[in-house]
């Protein structure tokens, strides 16, 4: 009985874990290594700003990730003027209705939609397919609207039809374990983007816990104590 | 100094002295059982949870825009730009997750121990209003941060009350405000959630702990503890709730927050079903989602919804089980027919009903969560005489099917199989 009450518990995660879709890569990525949390920055304001923005994002917001304000105007900032405005893209969602079909997407949230994996895994399964409006196709989301926005670091690939794999076309100028990186770093990027206040918040948490179990401990003497004498 | 505070005191009270009979009446000479257990520290923590919920959405109240253009970004914009925002934002939404883990705690309190026999009818009955508030209430709150979830579960919702015969449509719209979930239904549900149904939820509150406190506290025995009384008039079993059990629920409420905190700093999505990951995408009435699944509270009963075939095209069947599925708990003082109350002294007749019912409520609230595909088909053969009479061959459907039925035999033969049961001689007074 016990275990049948364990198995159906359980049961839950275990679907969670085999709910369909292509199996996706586990994301290398390390939200507590700045330099790579930079890095991914850096690759989204010049290879995908132009059409997704990041409008709950502030340009003085990536000051959190150990960037003096100079460097971020320098650097960083080439949609705005101000460091206090949000990372708006300059796409007319218009134009872009008519050029794609959809409208890019805004990108604040997209890693709590998506998650880690899946966007590790889609930036790095773009290939070419001549029957889509693009030239491109993507294996985990297929007929994908987007064309392959960093193939000129990842080269060309495309889908053998029998194996299912990709194969490489042509070479970009990034070696597949400098790409990879690349796109470690724009994840990492994407998931402090999804939430900035993700390593406070664990932070604070550590102080929280320490200080309640602090105060259980006088609690639990206090109840104890005044619990003598009840027969 | 303490002589300043004490004649103030005494100012006070002789100006107003039912503050310190209510006092009396409440917490320092209301006796309770001595011997409550576990199970008892889900009251005062659900009382603690209102408090929480009540505290932390006024604070999102000053920052939330119910505005169908504004409302996502505020929510986002209360994440990242108001100082401390996310904490009161994840504060609110592991809060409304809590409060349902914790009153399905209570109210299993209640079924363990019978709490919602004879003389406690009333505070049963208040307490399944509160429970019913509640759902509504956090039904109105979900759709406030207007993601996709938020939108399409709002929808959907809505929807059933559609299926109602002939008043349906016009019953539907009338809630939406609009031919659909618009700026309008934003708003009103708004308005619904911040004020209309916290109101309510603080009077039946008051009512419950009113009712509860006229008759007293059961225990884990089930022995009514106002029989024997000692010379003095106080119950021989019974204790002053201030301080026995103000120090002991103040205990169980810093274990909680432990749990509380452990959620909300560390896994506040709770692998998507506290917050689900669809909803951090705005809410777009252009595309539905290919899998609209309600919050983890409410799935037992959305299970059950989709359990029940249509009849004549018409959804209504499913509906109005959903509906039973939940009034028919004002009946259980009545339906249940035992001679004892406490689950100790019962006999294997009711344990085994009860520990059916937990399994199908859990499963089908597990089943709530997922497309009804989830477990797979039934292999039968095209054109075989079980492709003709199923209606789907959904594993998972079949299996809400048969917990649906137990969830209704829990009741409706209730009045059978506990008057029949074996029981056991309950004490004179309560066992510590």
């Amino acid at each position: 009985m016990k275990n049948i009450l364990l198995a159906l518990l359980l049961a839950p995660l275990t679907v969670l874990a085999a709910s369909g879709g292509p199996r996706l890569d586990r994301s290398p990525h390390d939200p507590r290594d700045l330099t790579s949390v930079q890095s991914g920055a850096r690759t989204y304001v010049n290879y995908c700003i132009g059409c997704h923005s990041l409008q709950y994002m502030r340009y003085d917001s990536l000051t959190e990730l150990g960037l003096s304000e100079a460097q971020v105007k320098d650097n960083l900032m080439f949609t705005a003027d101000k460091v206090g405005e949000p990372m708006k893209g300059p796409l007319d969602a218009k134009a872009a209705k008519v050029w794609f079909g959809v409208v890019p997407p805004d990108l604040s949230v997209i890693a709590r939609v998506r998650g880690a994996d899946w966007l590790y895994t889609y930036l790095r399964t773009f290939y070419r397919d001549p029957k889509s409006a693009t030239g491109w196709n993507n294996a985990v989301f297929p007929n994908v609207a987007m064309p392959h926005a960093l193939w000129t670091l990842q080269g060309e690939r495309g889908l053998e039809e029998k194996t299912h794999k990709l194969t490489e076309l042509s070479k970009g100028s990034q070696s597949a374990t400098e790409y990879d990186a690349t796109v470690r770093d724009l994840v990492n990027f994407l998931v402090y983007a999804s939430e900035p206040a993700a390593a406070r918040r664990k932070a604070i948490g550590i102080a929280v816990l320490f200080a309640l179990g602090v105060l259980f401990i006088f609690a639990y003497l206090l109840k104890k104590e005044f619990w003598k004498d009840v027969k | 100094m303490a002589s300043r505070l004490q004649a103030l005191w005494g100012w006070f009270d002789t100006r107003m002295p039912s503050v310190a009979e209510q006092w009396k009446i409440h917490a320092s000479e209301y006796y309770a059982p001595k011997n409550f257990n576990f199970w008892y520290f889900f009251g005062s923590l659900a009382l603690l949870v209102l408090v929480i919920q009540i505290v932390s959405g006024i604070f999102l109240t000053m920052n939330y825009k119910p505005d169908a253009n504004l409302a996502f970004g505020s929510v986002e914009y209360i994440m990242r730009d108001v100082p401390g925002g996310w904490l009161i934002r994840y504060i609110h939404s592991t809060g409304a997750s809590a409060f349902f883990i914790v009153v399905y705690l209570h109210m299993f309190r209640a079924m363990l121990y019978g709490s919602y026999r004879e003389p406690r009818e009333l505070v049963w009955i208040f307490g399944v209003l509160i429970y019913l508030t509640l759902m509504g209430e956090a039904f109105f709150g979900y759709l406030l941060p207007w993601g996709q979830m938020s939108y399409w579960g709002a929808q959907v919702i809505v929807n059933l009350f559609g299926t109602v015969p002939f008043i349906g449509p016009d019953l539907a719209l009338w809630i939406r405000g609009d031919y659909v979930v618009s700026d309008a239904t934003l708003n009103r549900f708004f308005a619904l959630h911040v004020i209309a149904l916290p109101l309510v939820l603080l009077g039946l509150v008051v009512a419950h702990l009113l009712a509860l406190h006229d008759v007293g506290s059961n225990n884990p025995d089930g022995v009514e503890i106002k029989k024997l009384k000692g010379p003095d008039g106080r119950p021989l079993d019974g204790i002053p709730f201030h301080p026995y059990y103000t120090v002991k629920d103040l205990v169980g409420a810093i274990v909680f927050l432990a749990i509380f905190c452990l959620v909300m700093f560390f896994v506040p999505e709770m692998g998507g079903y506290f917050l689900e990951h669809n909803n951090f995408v705005p809410a777009d009435p252009l595309k539905t989602p290919e899998h609209i699944a309600p919050v983890w509270y409410f799935t037992p009963y959305y299970s059950i919804l989709r359990a029940v075939p249509p009849l004549f095209n018409s959804q209504f069947p499913g509906v109005l089980a959903m509906g039973i599925a939940t009034l028919i708990l004002f009946f259980l003082p009545w339906l249940d027919r035992s001679p004892v109350k406490s689950i100790r002294y019962r006999g294997p007749l009711y344990k085994g009903w009860l520990a059916a019912f937990v399994v199908v409520f859990l499963v089908l609230g597990y089943l709530g969560t997922a497309p009804t595909t989830v477990w797979g088909q039934f292999p039968v053969r095209e054109g075989s005489l079980f492709d003709a009479i199923l209606d789907t061959k959904d594993v998972a459907t079949w299996v809400a099917r048969v917990c649906t039925v137990v969830y209704f035999l829990f009741f409706i033969l209730m009045p059978w199989y506990t008057a029949r049961d074996r029981v056991l001689p309950v004490p004179e007074r309560v066992t510590v």
